[in-house]
């Protein structure tokens, strides 16, 4: 057994007091202070998302800081980043499967967990962006009485399907993971409640061994589409912006840059949650510094890969020889959207650096400072994308700027209010850990111990 | 005596400390020549459904053939409607401008291959199912805990065949022994 091995299980950890220990989290355990104040704060944070809907839907996306030239503004940046961080909830999840690696177990539930929320928030804005909602499901091929069609050849369209299938994918993927799990809920539940619901949840599990190799099986299958499925999404997305021919959109670097900016805010994301939910349920001893230092490299190992991205985007431009596509860049450093440029690259080439040291990345505060950092120079990276590149585009005659409205603000803020309500009642409701995920771990660990 | 040689109408369940006693006993009680043993464990125990001589194939090959049904589905879908039923010309670019279908193609077979593993897992484990008769024990609540139980019927319904086989069981390391309905 390798040292670094070792400090990734607390010593004396049993499958017995493992099971007591997440389960009674969720069966026995009164929510801690922490735990209510942020729900009161999500659910009013909610209440305004909610507000703005009916807003929305009353007036009209007349109340968004849409106009023409910036047709696309708040919302589709909201989207491109909460996909972003479904992303490496997925990722981290899967490609961890697949390599086997041992700091997975004590992470993967909670990641699976707000790639599922975040994805919910992502979905939402396309539909709250379109004006008439009511309608989106022309979208969709079905025989309708118009005999009309979707465009396939359109972007737009392609994106309902990413979006679509993303959802169901992550949606299953969680109620894999957590089915083992409910099964120990339903047999731990002292009350009639959670023995009933966890027992129709759990669809009757009982840990057979040929259930168990079918589940591993499908489990495998899952986490081996999770990574086609992940560049598929974001990859789309991003097509909905380079398929365009507009100066600042039209890349073919598109789809990997998206993908790549997906991965550092989602694992971003993940390191935040992590660094949160260790304290507030007192899992030090579980989600160790060591998961923290795993988490920090990733982060700046898809940071530096952004940064090249930024590189190539610039030199694209450039070589392009293109009047306008130079422009876009010269007015992305001194135009009226600059300091959203500016921060942007501080926070996503400047800070990260910071993750080469080994004592940042195994700090609790700091990785947390950092990973706010990384996920709001995302979203500027997101917001400069998709209002820079048409404020000004070929037709000088039409230039103007845009800035985002109250309205804009308000669903904004109320969708990390949505994210973190969900996560919040989550956690009370399903174990944080994954149990099944932890027992093989310590028993793998135990049969090194005993053959080394 | 006929009704002694009736077949079981209970079975054993047995519960054992560690995987490692539960895959030697399942391993000794195939030796022995029994083939209905149903193996429980908290966690995917490596060796034990292939001791029992199952092997899972049927769900890579469920998922494999639903993704290439709607993969050939959502193709002639979207070749269909844009060639047939709604042509419409789009920039002068054909109507069957192949590579515009493919990403819809690509999204509509991820998720049929992502069904078809898990419909099949449900399907092939037949869950949901409420009711198993090992759930009478009171030992198995510790199935989803840190228990390995194997679940198995005596030769027949004589007491003489369940006492050979608790006896069995107990010297390959059983801790408890419990009797349950047989399903």
């Amino acid at each position: 057994m390798t040292p670094r091995h070792r400090s990734l299980l607390p010593a004396g950890l049993t499958h017995a007091n493992l099971t007591r220990r997440i389960s009674d989290l969720v069966l026995h355990r009164p929510s801690p202070p922490g735990w209510w104040i942020a729900l009161v704060i999500c659910s009013l944070l909610t209440l305004m998302l909610l507000v703005t809907m009916s807003v929305l839907f009353s007036h009209g996306v007349g109340i968004f800081g849409l106009n023409i030239p910036v047709a696309w503004g708040l919302p589709i940046v909201n989207t491109i980043w909460w996909i972003g961080i479904a992303h490496a909830g997925t990722l981290i999840s899967a490609v961890l499967l697949l390599t086997r690696q041992p700091w997975r177990a004590s992470i993967n539930r909670f990641a699976e967990a707000m790639a599922m929320f975040a994805i919910v928030c992502a979905g939402m804005y396309p539909l709250l962006h379109l004006g008439r909602p009511e309608l989106f499901y022309y979208l969709l091929p079905y025989p309708d009485t118009m005999d009309l069609w979707p465009q396939w050849r359109s972007p737009l369209v392609w994106d309902f399907f990413a979006i679509t299938m993303y959802l169901l994918f992550t949606a299953l993927f969680l109620y894999m993971s957590l089915l083992p799990d409910l099964a120990t809920l339903r047999d731990r539940a002292t009350r009639r409640v959670g023995q009933y619901g966890y027992a129709i949840l759990a669809l009757g599990w009982r840990g057979s061994a040929t259930h168990w190799a079918r589940y591993e099986k499908a489990t495998l299958i899952l986490a081996a589409l999770a990574t086609p499925i992940v560049v598929t999404v974001t990859g789309i997305i991003s097509l909905d912006l380079s398929v365009s021919i507009v100066p600042g959109y039209h890349f073919t670097i598109f789809p990997p840059y998206f993908v790549a900016g997906a991965l550092f805010s989602g694992f971003s994301t993940v390191a935040l949650l992590a660094v949160l939910l260790r304290s507030l349920f007192g899992l030090r001893d579980l989600v160790t510094d060591t998961h923290l230092d795993y988490l920090g490299r990733m982060m700046l190992f898809f940071g530096l890969i952004v940064a090249y991205a930024y590189t190539q985007e610039m030199f694209t431009a450039w070589y392009s020889g293109e009047d306008y596509y130079r422009h876009v860049y010269v007015d992305r450093w001194t135009g009226p959207y600059a300091p959203a440029w500016w921060s942007m690259i501080v926070c996503n080439v400047v800070l990260v650096q910071l993750l080469w040291f080994r004592r940042v990345r195994r700090h609790g505060p700091a990785m947390l400072c950092l990973a706010l950092t990384s996920n709001l120079g995302m979203w500027l990276e997101r917001f400069q994308i998709v209002f820079t590149s048409t404020h000004a585009d070929y037709q000088p005659a039409n230039w103007d700027v845009n800035w985002p409205t109250v309205w804009d603000w308000a669903a904004y803020l109320g969708s990390l209010g949505l994210f973190g309500l969900l996560l919040l009642l989550f956690v009370r409701l399903m174990p944080l850990i994954s149990m099944h995920d932890m027992r093989a771990l310590i028993a793998r660990q135990r049969e090194e111990r005993d053959d080394g | 005596m006929a009704e002694q040689r009736r077949a079981a109408t209970i079975a054993l369940l047995a519960r054992f400390e560690s995987a490692e006693t539960l895959l030697a006993a399942l391993t000794a009680l195939r030796r022995d020549g029994h083939r209905r043993i149903e193996a429980f464990s908290p966690y995917p125990v490596e060796g034990v459904a292939e001791a029992l001589g199952f092997r899972s194939r049927g769900v890579a090959l469920a998922a494999l053939l639903l993704t290439l049904g709607v993969v050939t589905a959502g193709y002639f879908m979207q070749w269909y409607s844009a060639v047939i039923a709604y042509p419409y010309v789009v920039g002068g670019k054909p109507l069957h401008g192949w590579p515009a279908f493919v990403p819809v193609v690509v999204a509509l077979g991820l998720l049929a291959a992502v069904l078809g593993a898990v419909i099949a897992m449900v399907v092939g484990n037949r869950l949901p199912q409420p009711y198993h008769p090992a759930f009478e024990a009171e030992s198995f609540l510790r199935a989803s805990d840190d228990a390995f139980f194997l679940l198995l019927p005596p030769d027949d319904d004589s007491d003489e065949a369940r006492r050979r086989l608790s006896e069995r069981l107990y010297t390959l390391q059983a801790c408890e022994i419990e009797e349950v309905p047989r399903c």
